[in-house]
């Protein structure tokens, strides 16, 4: 392990430790944080619990389509841009300006417009995550080297070809680092969502355990919460250092 | 314009004697661009009279923004000319690349989310060549450019000079009749340079490829062409073409002998009252910003 | 040898840039209202009320005195989140900036903080701080102050070596250092996170009073939503998306100078 990695663990472990006694002791009353091993505890407890793996599998749904469509339209809308630029014009500013805006005050009136249920959820997930996609291919294909595109009409490729076999592989980098946010909007997106106005998923169970004082489910679901985000994340940071290591970036 | 200094201008008349088919044909060629946001036009080059001989080392120096590069573009099918005509191998050119020609640019090329292997086999692997063709045929580019031991290595991974033999590996591999390079030594140190020329000159002579070198290094062009043509500032025009008259079968090596001095200062005589001019052209240009 | 363009009369330069510069917003501003307006007509007053009365009913509040303490409160709120999260995340990236091993073991660590869901640790920050202001600046600061960390300490490592070697050469104390040279040199990236910063405290602010508060736009918020008062939802949140959009254009705008590249003047020779 590098010396930075060991640093951290061994600062992440010293700090958990110190939270766990200080939790033990009752210097953190457990009304506040319980320790780390409750936590550990309650986690392990949620997930023998079938109503727990329902609403897991309520949430991890909506997720997976909100990051679908956010990453497969973000790419199809961004890529049309490229080829449309009076449209590009009009549309940059209010790109520019979209994650300024905060998302969750719309949520309501898509409540009101969807009603109460999952396809408001999924709806503003997918409109927080797509639109980092859309500048992120946009920036990539903006950057792809113009020699590359110079290179490919040398090799006489048609248009279609130029753009798949030379273009999209230079913009990929662009393009993963933008899929990286649209993946982790969608997770904040749609748990954010469930905690504010829902009755189901991992967001509200969160709510829920908060609302009946339920401390230890509560940090136990919310534990796992950001294990599922982490670990899913982690995922596909790996594949991108690997795809730019290769490209010695 | 005085007719002096037309005649200058004008291409010189055939050799006596000269058969060699002409390869490619510029006549009467500009390239004008737009100018930027309602600003005057810009007349990047011409017009432009030259006759390409089959097989031959031409070289084209001049000073910088004369309009080189767009030469590079037009010969090359990359830009249509906004007036004249352009001929390869007898059929006219008018911004589409034809068959046969193999351009090595100035900035690095070389795809990084390919292997050195299958950059080279790029070009054969979009054609739909055959698997087996594919293969030797990148197995003899990779061996003639000392590439055999990088096969699987990433760009990424390589200095410059290998980079750019990369590239000129992978236009080789297509058996172009014509090949460009646009500087292709720029960015290289000058020992590099010079074992990098010795290495351009055995791949024209083993292929029999026409080639066109674009360089800013006189002697460079000078030691490794047929012809040089010397272009003046900017709208670029051929001012002379020189005729080194070197074997065939030359090498660096050649620098030591005393006309290869004569040649390339003459062809510094020539230039550098153009590239004084290009000089004050590239200050103007600063000032009207 | 081409003839100069004449040059434009003096002063209608910079009134016609400055109205080519609007006409982008303009444009788009109204485009949004063109398709609020046919949002309008497909889903009905009951689940979208039209651009005009919206916005007349949205000045209409603002009129009324009972507002401003609602206003206020947000206000309050953001302000502190916003002076935590910038001024702290500013500090945490160039402590972290400056050492390398620091920065190397922080930085997956923010990373990871960034993405994850801050939503799900609000009710951690209701037990720490209790219900009111205090919750509600937490979490927004809590928001902002990683994007301007990461930013900052992003900005401070990406400084060119040559730059730092010549501070050491010119012997500047560390004090001295960090104020001539890497904060002038970081401030275009780390005025970046500012702006992110901005935009992620804000949401988080807003959060943060949706339940922690019985004041505030945020809660006022929640109100409207339990008495399905769609026109009131709505003008709260145009009232918000046009400060949040018109406060980012404004840091783009400086964002742009920085970035210009002069060295502003008195530093140096």
């Amino acid at each position: 392990m590098s010396p930075a990695a060991i640093l951290r663990t061994v600062v992440l472990a010293g700090a958990v430790a110190a939270l766990e006694i200080a939790c033990r002791t009752g210097a953190i009353p457990p009304t506040m944080v319980v320790a780390p091993s409750t936590m550990l505890v309650g986690a392990v407890e949620a997930l023998d619990d079938p109503e727990f793996w329902r609403h897991f599998g309520v949430t991890v749904e909506a997720v997976a389509i909100a990051m679908s469509i956010a990453i497969v339209g973000g790419f199809c809308t961004g890529f049309m841009l490229t080829r449309i630029p009076p449209l590009r014009r009009a549309v940059s500013p209010f790109l520019a300006s979209y994650y300024s805006i905060p998302h969750l005050a719309f949520y309501p009136l898509l409540i009101v417009i969807f009603g109460l249920g999952r396809a408001p959820l999924i709806v503003l997930a997918t409109l927080f995550a797509m639109v980092a996609m859309i500048l992120a291919t946009m920036a990539g294909l903006d950057r792809v080297p113009p020699v590359l595109a110079r290179t490919a009409r040398i090799h006489r490729l048609s248009l279609l070809s130029e753009i798949w076999q030379v273009r999209l592989p230079a913009a990929a980098p662009h393009i993963l680092s933008g899929l990286k946010l649209a993946v982790a909007y969608s997770f904040i997106g749609v748990i954010a969502g469930e905690f504010i106005m829902s009755t189901e998923g991992i967001g509200h169970e969160i709510a829920y355990a908060y609302d009946n004082f339920n401390n230890r489910r509560m940090y136990a679901l919310i534990l796992i919460v950001l294990a599922l985000v982490t670990t899913f994340n982690m995922t596909v940071f790996a594949w991108e250092r690997r795809m730019l290591k290769r490209r010695g970036l | 314009m005085s007719a002096a200094a037309l005649a200058e201008v004008a291409p010189p008349p055939p050799q006596a004697g000269a058969a060699e088919a002409v390869h490619a044909r510029l006549r009467g060629v500009t390239r004008v661009y737009p100018g930027r946001a309602g600003g005057p036009e810009v007349h990047a080059l011409g017009p432009i009279d030259m006759d390409l001989r089959q097989g031959e080392f031409f070289s084209v120096v001049g000073p910088s923004g004369c309009g080189k590069s767009t030469l590079l573009d037009v010969l090359s099918g990359l830009a249509p000319p906004t007036e004249g005509s352009v001929e390869f191998e007898g059929a006219r050119i008018a911004g589409q690349v034809p068959d046969g020609v193999g351009v090595v640019f100035q900035e690095d090329a070389s795809f990084p989310w390919l292997s050195v292997e299958d950059n080279v086999a790029f070009g054969l692997r979009r054609e739909g060549v055959d698997a087996a063709e594919t293969r030797r045929r990148v197995d003899f580019a990779l061996g003639f450019m000392g590439l055999r031991d990088f096969r699987r290595a990433y760009p990424s991974q390589l200095s410059g000079g290998m980079r750019q033999r990369v590239c000129i590996a992978r236009t080789l591999v297509m058996q172009p009749r014509l090949i460009l390079l646009d500087e292709p030594f720029g960015a290289l140190d000058q020992q590099t340079r010079l074992l990098m020329g010795d290495e351009l000159l055995r791949l024209w002579r083993e292929t029999g490829a026409t080639v066109m070198l674009i360089t800013h290094a006189l002697d460079e062009a000078n030691l490794l062409s047929d012809r040089i043509g010397v272009m003046s500032a900017r709208p670029g025009r051929f001012i002379e073409i020189v005729e080194t008259g070197w074997d065939r079968a030359r090498d660096s090596s050649l620098a030591e002998r005393p006309e290869f001095g004569a040649v390339t200062s003459r062809l510094w005589t020539r230039l550098r009252g153009e590239s004084l001019r290009a000089l004050g052209q590239g200050a103007q240009a600063e000032a009207a910003r | 040898m081409t003839v100069a363009a004449e040059p434009a009369a003096p002063g209608a330069r910079p009134l016609t840039a400055a109205l080519g510069a609007l006409r982008g917003p303009a444009l788009v501003t109204l485009a949004v209202l063109v398709m609020w307006q046919l949002a309008h007509e497909l889903a009905g007053d009951v689940a979208i009320t039209a651009p005009a009365p919206t916005l007349a009913h949205l000045v209409e509040m603002i009129g009324q005195a009972r507002f401003l303490p609602h206003l206020a409160e947000t206000a309050m709120a953001f302000g502190q989140a916003l002076l935590i999260a910038w001024m702290g995340g500013v500090l945490i990236g160039l402590c972290l900036g400056g050492s390398r091993l620091a920065g190397e073991a922080a930085e997956p660590v923010l990373v990871t903080l960034y993405s994850i869901p801050k939503v799900t640790l609000y009710p951690v920050i209701l037990l720490l701080f209790g219900l009111g202001m205090q919750a509600k600046v937490a979490f927004g600061a809590f928001h902002g102050i990683i994007p301007v960390a990461l930013f900052t300490l992003n900005a401070v490592r990406n400084i060119p070596a040559v730059q730092i070697r010549t501070a050491r050469a010119l012997r500047l104390s560390p004090a001295q250092r960090a104020r001539h040279v890497l904060l002038p040199a970081a401030l275009p990236e780390v005025f970046a996170g500012l702006r992110l910063g901005f935009s992620l405290t804000l949401l988080g602010s807003m959060l943060g009073e949706l339940f922690a508060s019985q004041r505030g736009l945020g809660f006022l918020l929640m109100k409207a939503i339990d008495l399905h008062d769609v026109e009131t939802i709505l003008a709260i949140a145009v009232l918000i998306s046009v400060f949040a959009v018109a406060a980012n254009m404004g840091l783009l705008a400086i964002d742009r100078r920085l970035r210009r590249g002069a060295a502003p003047a008195g530093h140096g020779a």
